[in-house]
């Protein structure tokens, strides 16, 4: 399937300029642990951010922080002017997360799994046919009808992945999405990625495996820890 | 409105399918209802005196085994973190829930209860008000225990913490709910009692999604 055949995003019609996702010195805390600090980066429409660095670097962490689900512990996140944390229902509405997990009800099947993830995203119209090229975008067609507990792992993360073309977004956040997908599934989203941007959607993205992705900026997140002693740099945090 | 019935769809869809949580609620009703017989003995009169209370307990403690259901298969396949993600309100989203687990939990327990009422001999006029007061008052069972199964996400033990966590706050819906039911078998008004299980719901309506949600909110930091 060519990327024209994808389902085209209505993306930013209320926001007539697409304003970049901002993020200036972000800090981020887990308990008593400073996982980095200083964290900035930028995201244009049609851009791509691949995020990289160890196990434990915060990559999980900096994509909770864009989704809104953490809250910095210093620093600022914005969406153009606008501070995220203003309005996180309306962050909400813009973004797709993909997190580690698949989400997958065992006794459910794809296509009700997809029509339930459109109708949490508030869509009803055109929602069947945006279903089906989702199911095809994924190659998912053949199973479309089983219950998931038989998919494979891969298919259960490329079901997952299929959600992000249920409901237009306009920014995509993807936690090492590539985990357990084999080289056509890894293909298919690179394609579905490319397509996403060409309609002026935004990428950000953790990894480990290099990915084919035009233009990427890449953020490596080793070394934004704090070197020296993490109790300093927590009571700086807390001022 | 098409996230929120899609979620109540999505939930119920599950709970049918997998068709364990409403067995597994109605037979522990069952055998709890069951068991009091073989405890104070089988003799009608004592039976007839203790049959609300017997119910209404015996409702509850069931209410009660579902609850950990409500969030804790969301939480750990990822879908909770998507539902807060959604664009409608968390609170809605708990709402929702909490009213697919009141379908598939509450309102059989309610179904069953009359022919539960002839086990322990309650007095078959009082039947009517049993129906009554389970149908407004399992509602608020399934709210107020939607805030204690958020709160204990994520722990360990979580069933027993949940237990411990939510019968207190069961209290007063057993109060007005069995004292309904017994005012009743003895041929007084049981209106009182049920107008108050009525706002005891109506006030759980409102109040315990915003709860939940700040404690799912909480959970999923």
């Amino acid at each position: 399937m060519s990327a024209l055949d994808l389902p085209q995003p209505e993306l930013n019609a209320p926001e007539p300029i697409a304003p970049d996702l901002v993020a200036e010195d972000l800090a981020c805390r887990r308990g008593a642990r400073v996982v980095f600090v200083g964290v900035s980066f930028r995201l244009p429409a049609g851009g791509a951010l691949l995020l990289t660095g160890g196990n434990g670097s915060g990559k999980s962490s900096l994509l909770r922080l864009a989704a809104g689900l953490l809250a910095p512990a210093a620093g600022r996140l914005s969406w153009g002017e606008r501070l995220v944390a203003a309005d996180l229902a309306q962050h909400h509405a813009r973004l797709h997360y993909v997190g580690h997990q698949d989400a997958v009800k065992p006794t459910m099947t794809p296509r009700e799994t997809l029509t339930f993830w459109a109708a949490l995203r508030g869509r009803r119209g055109a929602m069947a046919q945006a279903i089906e090229n989702a199911l095809a975008a994924f190659a998912l067609d053949p199973v479309a009808d089983w219950p998931c507990r038989w998919l494979s792992a891969g298919q259960r993360r490329r079901l997952a992945l299929a959600r992000l073309l249920v409901a237009p977004a306009a920014l995509w956040l993807l936690d090492e999405p590539t985990s357990a997908l084999d080289a056509d599934g890894q293909e298919r989203l690179e394609r579905v990625i490319a397509a996403h941007r060409t309609n002026g959607g935004r990428v950000l993205l953790a990894t480990h495996l290099p990915l084919a992705i035009d233009h990427a900026q890449t953020l490596v997140l080793d070394g934004f820890a704090p070197a020296s002693d993490p109790a300093l740099t927590l009571s700086a945090l807390t001022l | 409105m098409t996230a929120l019935y899609g979620i109540f769809r999505h939930d119920l869809g599950l709970a049918l399918r997998q068709g364990g949580d409403t067995g597994l609620v109605l037979a522990f009703f069952v055998l709890a209802v069951v068991l009091f017989p073989f405890g104070v003995g089988p003799e009608a009169e004592i039976l007839a005196r203790i049959a609300a209370g017997i119910l209404w307990v015996a409702a509850l403690l069931a209410a009660l085994l579902s609850l950990d259901r409500l969030y804790q298969p969301d939480y750990e396949d990822g879908g909770l973190e998507l539902i807060a993600l959604a664009p409608l309100p968390l609170e809605l989203a708990v709402l929702a829930k909490s009213a697919a687990h009141w379908v598939a939990t509450g309102l059989p327990l309610v179904l069953l209860s009359p022919l539960l009422a002839l086990f322990v001999d309650l007095d078959p006029h009082a039947i009517p008000t049993l129906v009554a007061s389970l149908l407004l008052g399992t509602p608020f069972l399934s709210l107020v225990g939607s805030i204690a199964a958020a709160l204990t996400l994520g722990a360990r033990r979580q069933g027993v913490l949940l237990s411990l966590l939510v019968l207190p706050l069961y209290v007063p819906p057993l109060v007005f709910g069995a004292g309904a039911v017994e005012a009743s078998a003895l041929g007084a008004a049981a209106r009182p009692d049920l107008l108050i299980l009525g706002a005891l719901t109506l006030a759980a309506l409102p109040l315990a999604p915003w709860a939940s949600a700040a404690a799912l909110r909480q959970a999923l930091e």
